[in-house]
């Protein structure tokens, strides 16, 4: 019970609840998108990430190739790797558990980790968050898989409108200041531009390379975008509590 | 099944990601070009996801039910509301005007 005592693991088990909770909208969202059970299964096991996740079935269920959801997905899956440089700095995991901490590796564990101070919370953090997200987030994707694919038409429940309210609550918390908004404005613009002229899916690579562009010639913030979708801090800077459960704007992994 | 293919290369790809950051050495990507690369190419990423599932049907171009998806999980998300308070949101909408006959 002493661990239940430390502050982080507290954290990562309420982020756990919320992230894993809307594993459900990503369940159901992704068999209605044309992939079946084990298919959404195989991409909250193994690829395990959620806007990647969301990627790779937005561009099937809009039409697009297997490698253009590939893509997307990979794209998406770059700033893992800034985040496994800073966990590997700060954890310094060995042998077999830095394999585990890889996979593991995602918004949400991350930021628990990283806004503890001690270094012995900052371990409990990640990896309390990690492994409850990995196992709530499975959990949720099967009910909602499940629950999904008993529902007919996906468009009579408005589930293509579910996808995007989606993906603008994983984009509504990266929109901190003027910059990050403007980013998005030109990406969607360079979007709208392509949609009529590529193949489904495209688009996206195209605003992507847009975005990159913008990131390797300008000078902003070194961090920008790199907000977790579920910030488990966000109660502490705006009400002084943390309350389990309650997962703010853009809750989503 | 090419789907399948294409989605486990993902899967590899992803895990490929998330270990460089543990094995390269730290200066490498210590660039804070890297950062910024990959933090203005996820708000990108997103933000066209987001147009593409509003206003793209294949190649065309449309304003539909989606839209007021769209608008009504601003709203939510201007209110703090949670995430799956959101997503329903903007299925509710999306369900509401295709019953109120805009497809």
């Amino acid at each position: 019970m002493t661990l239940l005592a430390s502050p982080a693991v507290r954290m990562g088990i309420s982020i756990s609840i919320a992230t894993g909770l809307y594993g459900v909208s990503f369940g159901a969202l992704s068999v209605t998108s044309g992939l079946d059970f084990w298919q959404t299964m195989a991409l909250s096991l193994l690829l395990f990430s959620g806007g990647s996740q969301f990627a790779f079935i937005g561009v099937v269920a809009g039409g697009g190739s297997g490698i253009a959801a590939m893509s997307a997905a990979t794209l998406l899956g770059m700033r893992n790797g800034i985040y496994g440089m800073q966990l590997n700095a700060l954890l310094h995991p060995t042998g077999w558990r830095r394999y585990v901490a890889a996979q593991l590796t995602i918004d949400e564990s991350t930021a628990t980790s990283s806004g503890q101070t001690d270094p012995a919370e900052q371990r409990r953090g990640f990896w309390a968050a990690g492994i409850g997200i990995y196992v709530l987030w499975n959990l949720f994707t099967a009910i909602g898989a499940l629950a999904g694919s008993g529902l007919g038409d996906p468009k009579q429940w408005g589930l293509d409108g579910a996808a995007v309210a989606a993906f603008l609550g994983l984009l509504w918390p990266r929109l901190k200041g003027r910059e990050p908004v403007a980013i998005a404005a030109v990406c969607a613009v360079a979007t709208v531009i392509a949609v009529p002229f590529v193949p489904a899916g495209v688009p996206i690579l195209v605003a992507a390379v847009v975005a990159a562009v913008i990131g390797w010639f300008s000078h902003g913030r070194r961090d920008e975008g790199l907000e977790p979708d579920v910030d488990p801090f966000r109660e502490r800077h705006h009400h002084g509590a943390h309350r389990a459960g309650d997962t703010g704007p853009g809750a989503g992994k | 099944m090419s789907l399948w293919i294409w989605l486990l290369i993902a899967c590899a790809l992803a895990y490929a990601w998330k270990l460089v950051g543990y094995f390269v050495p730290a200066r490498l990507l210590e660039d804070p070009r890297m950062s910024r690369v990959a933090g203005t190419m996820t708000i990108g990423l997103l933000a066209s996801l987001t147009v593409v599932n509003t206003f793209a049907t294949g190649q065309s171009l449309a304003a539909d039910a989606r839209l007021g998806a769209l608008v009504a999980a601003a709203i939510a998300l201007a209110l703090r509301a949670p995430f799956l308070v959101v997503v329903l949101a903007g299925a509710g909408t999306a369900a509401l005007l295709r019953i109120l006959g805009w497809n």
